[in-house]
């Protein structure tokens, strides 16, 4: 299928899906929803480095956090205008604040995907193990940051007071329905560009250094540049997956933000579901996310980061394809047995 | 600037980097030697914290004690790590992705389950030497500080003597220089490896007991530690136990340097600074090869 009508046929189910929760009247469904949604991003943002280049990604929470602290700042700039800007530009600001909210996932992709482009410039170069453990360090650290930093409430957290409704034209919309869309279009973007990698140059040039880096080299594969796109997209795409969140959550503070289960779920998802293609990290994170969903509202919502992370060891021990690769496996001796049988 | 206050504060940077090297030489010998990217460490450390803690509270027991007793269970914990290790990612070439997240999962499953048994609170142990304080005028040294930090680098020395004096311990500084070499010695790599990993594993359970002496203890203290003990062993050239010593005892300065003048919430990033400049300036590290 071509990459447009792919787009178009997955942003045609995504609606579908919505239009299903809206006729079932059920709230609970948009909240629960937006977090599987967001999920869906984190891991296949995830997989774009980690199941495409093979390296690894710890920092998902910081990138994630970077996301949502940049919408932070923003709101808090447009409540404040005539503190925060000058006379001069004061009107233009009025103009433009607040910022919708497609504008801020926008500024948060760029930011993290800044950030990511940096922790892979300065690592990159080393050893594969080094990448990985910057960016594990780099959670504690922004978060670090995030408590001194006083503007976007430090360690006590800030409120971000999301309006009831949204009105477009003379239409209502409610603001979790407008928010669970936003982050659906944002799942199909997300998808698409994994997908597209996946069938491009750019995606047989990741799976070389993922297979042989230094063979790759050899062969003149650019691979620096390469991990750094890679690294770049995929933390880009974290940080618009954080973007819409303090809106959604109305209340963030830093453990909340830099919430490990963001760092064990994004990396359990794409290697429970898969890492070669775009459809592990979807079926991996609507099973995970899911099922997580119902241990928060059963027991508590350690269980469901207790679950994920021993599922993650026995994944990688016992099936380490995932279950796209393992059912793709199995569909594929299916037939060959049944071309023998003929 | 306050002459004293620095003097305090360079006395107990010494003494934090002093448990830091107990904390660092497990990651020395796993990252270091072995090459194996154990993230888990910290948490085997907590593991051995919380050890140490319900024996305390139960027995009332030394703490140093029980970690000394608890050893051999950590050692063998740390046979059965490798050998899962090896079987399922390392004899497949699979460590660098599958490997990582093998002990990434290791690492939460342990913090999420002492949350969930022991709950957030902070632990601490009781010993009669914990609240006592040596004083010179001016200066103080905390009992709390000083046995950890001695212990700590008695055994790293130790670990050294074993590194370089032993059969065991030259065939293990061997495995990471050549694997093939050492076979044709008729020494099997695969058991050289799992001994030294046992070892690294070992050592969690002591350091575990210093931490809960200096500091009361929670599940998810572990993860501070990561950028730590990687950046002081990174900044020690990875296989050198003194460069792992020389690097812990500075970063504890820095630490408690930064703590003193900036405020005790920045600490943290202290680490992570080093661990980026080291590797943007000499990755090879202060005694590295």
């Amino acid at each position: 299928m071509r990459t447009p009508i792919f787009f178009i046929v997955a942003l045609l189910c995504g609606t579908a899906v919505f239009g299903a929760a809206l006729w079932s009247g059920n709230d609970y469904i948009f909240y629960a929803g937006y977090v599987v949604l967001h999920f869906i991003v984190l891991a296949t943002a995830w997989n774009i480095l980690g199941g495409y280049c093979g390296y690894v990604n710890f920092g998902s929470a910081a990138f994630f956090a970077i996301g949502a602290y940049s919408t932070i700042a923003l709101h808090k700039l447009g409540t404040n205008i005539s503190r925060y800007f000058p006379d001069a530009i004061a009107p233009v600001a009025e103009l433009i604040m607040p910022l919708p909210i497609p504008v801020l996932i926008l500024i948060g992709g760029c930011i993290a995907g800044l950030v990511g482009l940096g922790t892979g410039y300065l690592t990159l170069r080393l050893r594969g193990a080094f990448f990985a453990i910057a960016t594990l360090a780099l959670a504690v650290v922004l978060q670090t940051l995030v408590v001194n930093w006083e503007f976007v409430g430090g360690a006590r957290g800030a409120y971000v007071i999301a309006p009831q409704t949204l009105s477009i034209g003379n239409f209502e919309l409610r603001y979790i329905h407008y928010l669970a869309f936003i982050m659906i279009v944002l799942v199909v973007i997300a998808i698409t560009v994994a997908r597209l990698i996946e069938r491009s140059r750019l995606g047989y040039g990741f799976a070389s250094i993922r297979d042989d880096e230094l063979a790759a080299e050899a062969c003149g594969v650019p691979t620096l540049r390469l991990k750094l796109i890679a690294t770049t997209i995929s933390g880009a795409l974290m940080g618009m997956a954080g973007a819409p969140f303090p809106y959604y959550i109305n209340y963030l503070d830093p453990a909340s933000a830099f919430n490990l289960s963001y760092g064990v779920n994004s990396i359990a998802m794409p290697m429970i579901g898969g890492t070669t293609s775009w459809m592990g990290p979807l079926v991996g994170a609507i099973i995970i996310a899911t099922l997580q969903q119902w241990m928060t509202v059963t027991f508590s919502s350690e269980w469901g980061v207790l679950f994920a992370g021993a599922l993650l060891i026995i994944f990688v021990i016992l099936a380490p394809k995932g279950i796209v690769g393992h059912a793709q496996d199995f569909l594929r001796r299916r037939r060959q047995q049944a071309g023998a049988n003929r | 600037m306050d002459f004293t206050l620095l003097i305090n504060a360079l006395i107990a940077g010494l003494l934090l980097g002093g448990f830091y090297a107990a904390v660092t030489v497990g990651i020395s010998v796993a990252f270091g030697i072995l090459d194996i990217v154990n993230i888990a460490h910290p948490g085997f450390i907590i593991l051995g914290a919380y050890i140490a803690y319900i024996v305390n509270q139960s027995f009332g027991v030394d703490p140093i004690l029980i970690a000394v007793v608890v050893l051999p269970a950590f050692y063998a914990l740390g046979a059965l790590t490798y050998q899962i290790y090896y079987l399922s990612f390392e004899r497949y070439g699979q460590e660098a992705l599958r490997g990582l997240a093998f002990f990434f999962g290791l690492l939460f499953v342990t913090e999420v389950a002492l949350i969930l048994v022991f709950g957030v609170d902070y632990r601490y142990v009781q010993a009669d030497y914990i609240d006592r304080v040596f004083r010179f005028g001016p200066f103080a040294i905390p009992m709390r500080m000083l046995i950890p930090c001695v212990l700590s680098l008695l055994m790293v020395w130790l670990l050294h003597l074993y590194l370089s004096r032993t059969f065991t311990g030259r065939a293990i500084m061997a495995v990471s220089q050549d694997q093939q070499a050492l076979r044709l010695m008729a020494v099997d790599p695969i058991r050289i490896k799992r001994i030294a990993f046992a070892v690294s594993i070992g050592t969690a359970a002591l350091a575990g007991a210093f931490l809960i002496i200096i500091q009361p203890v929670e599940p998810s203290v572990g993860r501070e530690f990561i950028g730590r003990v990687f950046a002081i062993c990174v900044l020690g050239g990875l296989q050198s136990l003194p460069g792992t010593v020389i690097a812990a005892l500075s970063l504890g300065v820095i630490e408690s340097i930064t703590t003193t003048y900036a405020g005790p919430s920045w600490a943290p990033a202290v680490a992570f600074g080093v661990l980026l400049l080291t590797l943007a300036l000499r990755p090879a590290g202060l005694l590295g090869r």
